[in-house]
């Protein structure tokens, strides 16, 4: 099913809210196209530490280690390709770009050390949707890869992924703080007070020193700046690319599919491949009603069928739920055969639980 | 759960507000089911007596701050300059600092809003963890790398407001299953070794209780139509979620927890939320 909408697809992007089983689909998929015959890397954000173990990637090692076979083995997956997997460290993967972008090792010494460099770097906001998307970018140039999976960011909001390229590198160009403090600048004009006052009122509500770290940062940079907007604009082509497909995953609750609503209308905005839908946890089992007398005599035991019929009319209210809201994002997203996984009755984070989800995406 | 929260503070008779931010509006959502035309995103409505709800939007929150402190044309000036928003919106932490700033300042008797009345009560929806985390810990950061100015005293201020446990109350929610149980395990340990504060309780949502014995699980093994089987699929997740529920409590170490069972209802509406709202109450 899933491996049609794949075909010739080099870079999967895996969108959706937190909590809907993200990783694991990323890793699945990435397990099944291995198996498939390719070479396939998996980019995982933070994944359960069950999960981390169960690949082998106990260590973090900031670049995609090739997973052992033999780890599929005995859970009937054959691995005719191969599958690497890495956990994404974001403040190492942008110390690594600023080491790559800098001219000399003096600049980059200078940024590393900035302060307002390490804040930026460190922040959890922003920086893991700019770096997972440039270590997609760096893999894809350079990985020798078939096909890259990358699992995003459990943001709130998906859209900060889609806005990462843009929003880091209008920072780091400064072009805003640079008219401000230039003497005729356009602020300088707009505000008709020269920048004497724009700097004063800065000052006021930014104080001093963070200006000063800034010119500092933004100096600093000045070498880096014209390779981050090459960069920023291969990545906006990888984005857009053909090759490149956007997966949005969901779970059938109300919050996870309005935001795989907005998301999918984003990509179609934006001019971005939608590859379609994943559904994850929905209720197994039917909403016919029960025949209580019928299972009772199976049973043998009528409380225990009474029991059983309870369960069941609660399992139903949940099934209804989930058939309705897989309607309404056929109807919104236009993917009439979205791929659906049913909940497990278990967690899903070690082999056993990759195959069990793997079975379901590729049947 | 906030809004659960929020019900059951509004019942005490507390004056009480739910905050949303990064421009979310799901209370508003589950709670306003009468549909109220709102006063626009960014405004305190009332739901409910004594429940308001806001949605914080970076961009509005950034825009009444700087009328807040600026003499009104400067501000002006400042907040339609294109390059000012874009330089605010860029800087790292800026969206989460003017959020949790915006947090405060609902907090404050008087308030700073001219004509706004004061709550007794603020909740603030936040994020989840990593994200949640760098929303309270914006302030801080930025007074470290302002250290002077009016940002570093206001940022200490808020920090101190957050830091406080007199005054701020943190509630994990959790799920009963392997990552968020992790999550919401390191989220207690980065508050504590990060802002120095403990988890005053967590709320375990959506726990699956199973309606059979041991016994009866033995004998669900005798029969396989789908009634059957989704009654042996029902108990095995329970277990699971029990499972779990004992390494999160093992892990919490003394911190209070409570759980609350998963609803089997269509959609989560008003009454939804008032019945989560009684359990909440009953288990405190």
């Amino acid at each position: 099913m899933i491996a049609k909408r794949l075909e010739g697809k080099r870079i999967v992007i895996c969108a959706g809210s937190g909590g809907v089983g993200k990783t694991t689909t990323s890793a699945a998929l990435a397990m099944g196209l291995a198996a498939e015959g390719r070479k396939v890397a998996v980019v995982t954000i933070d994944p359960a530490k069950r999960l981390a173990d169960s690949l082998g990637l106990e260590d973090l090692g900031n670049e995609p280690r090739l997973v052992d076979a033999n780890r599929f083995a005995g859970h009937g997956i054959e691995m005719k390709g191969e599958l690497w997997a890495m956990m994404l460290d974001a403040k190492r993967t942008f110390d690594e770009l600023i080491g790559r972008l800098a001219p000399d090792e003096k600049a980059r010494d200078e940024v590393l050390a900035n302060r307002i460099y390490q804040e930026l770097s460190g922040a959890v906001a922003g920086s893991q949707e700019f770096t997972a998307i440039a270590k997609l970018y760096e893999l894809d140039r350079e990985g020798g890869f078939d096909v890259i999976v990358l699992d995003t960011p459990p943001s709130r909001n998906a859209l900060d992924f889609l806005d990462a390229p843009d929003r880091l590198t209008g920072f780091f160009e400064g072009r805003a703080l640079r008219v401000l403090l230039a003497p005729t600048g356009l602020a300088a004009r707009v505000v008709g007070r020269g920048t004497g006052v724009v700097f004063g009122v800065l000052k006021r509500v930014t104080g001093v020193d963070l200006l000063q770290d800034l010119s500092v940062f933004f100096r600093s940079l000045g070498g880096l700046i014209e390779g981050f907007k090459e960069r920023t604009k291969g990545v906006k082509a990888l984005l857009a690319d053909p090759a490149t497909t956007f997966l949005v995953i969901t779970s059938p609750e109300r919050e996870p599919v309005e935001e795989a609503i907005f998301f999918r209308g984003k990509l179609r905005d934006a001019g971005m491949p939608f590859g379609g839908l994943i559904v994850n946890r929905v209720q197994p089992f039917g909403t016919e009603p029960a025949d209580e007398a019928a299972i009772a005599e199976t049973l043998g035991d009528a409380k225990l069928a009474a029991k059983v019929v309870q369960t069941w009319d609660e399992t139903r209210v949940l099934a209804g739920r989930d058939q309705a809201s897989i309607k309404r994002l056929k109807r919104e997203t236009g993917d009439l055969e979205p791929v659906l996984v049913p909940l497990l009755e278990g967690d899903v984070h070690d082999v056993d639980g990759l195959v069990a989800v793997h079975a379901h995406l590729f049947a | 759960m906030a809004a659960a929260v929020g019900v059951v503070a509004a019942r005490r008779g507390l004056r009480t507000i739910v905050a949303e931010v990064a421009a979310r509006d799901d209370v508003t959502r589950v709670l306003d089911e009468a549909r109220l035309p709102l006063a626009g995103r960014y405004a305190e409505n009332e739901l409910a007596p004594g429940l308001h709800h806001i949605s914080i939007d970076p961009g509005d929150a950034l825009e009444e701050y700087l009328r807040d402190q600026l003499p009104g044309p400067l501000a002006d000036v400042l907040a339609q300059s294109r390059m000012f928003t874009v330089f605010a919106a860029a800087t790292p932490g800026m969206r989460e600092l003017v959020s949790v700033g915006k947090v405060w300042e609902l907090t404050q008797n008087p308030r700073r809003t001219p004509g706004a009345e004061p709550y007794d009560l603020v909740i603030l929806d936040a994020p989840a963890t990593g994200h949640g985390l760098a929303i309270l810990e914006a302030p801080r950061t930025f007074a470290e790398t302002a250290r002077v100015g009016t940002v570093a005293r206001q940022g200490r201020t808020i920090h101190a407001m957050l830091a406080d446990p007199a005054r701020t109350g943190v509630i994990a929610v959790a799920s009963p299953e392997e990552m968020p149980v992790n999550e919401t395990l390191a989220l207690c340990r980065a508050l504590r070794e990060r802002m120095g504060l403990e988890v005053a309780r967590v709320v375990v949502n959506g726990v699956a209780r199973s309606h059979f014995t041991a016994a009866d699980a033995a004998a669900l093994r005798r029969a396989d139509s789908e009634p059957v089987r989704a009654a042996r699929w029902s108990h095995a997740r329970a277990r699971a979620h029990r499972a779990q529920l004992v390494r999160l409590r093992r892990g919490l170490d003394g911190v209070p927890c409570s759980t609350l069972p998963q609803l089997h209802v269509a959609e989560l509406d008003g009454a939804a939320i008032a019945g989560l709202a009684d359990r909440l109450e009953r288990s405190l």
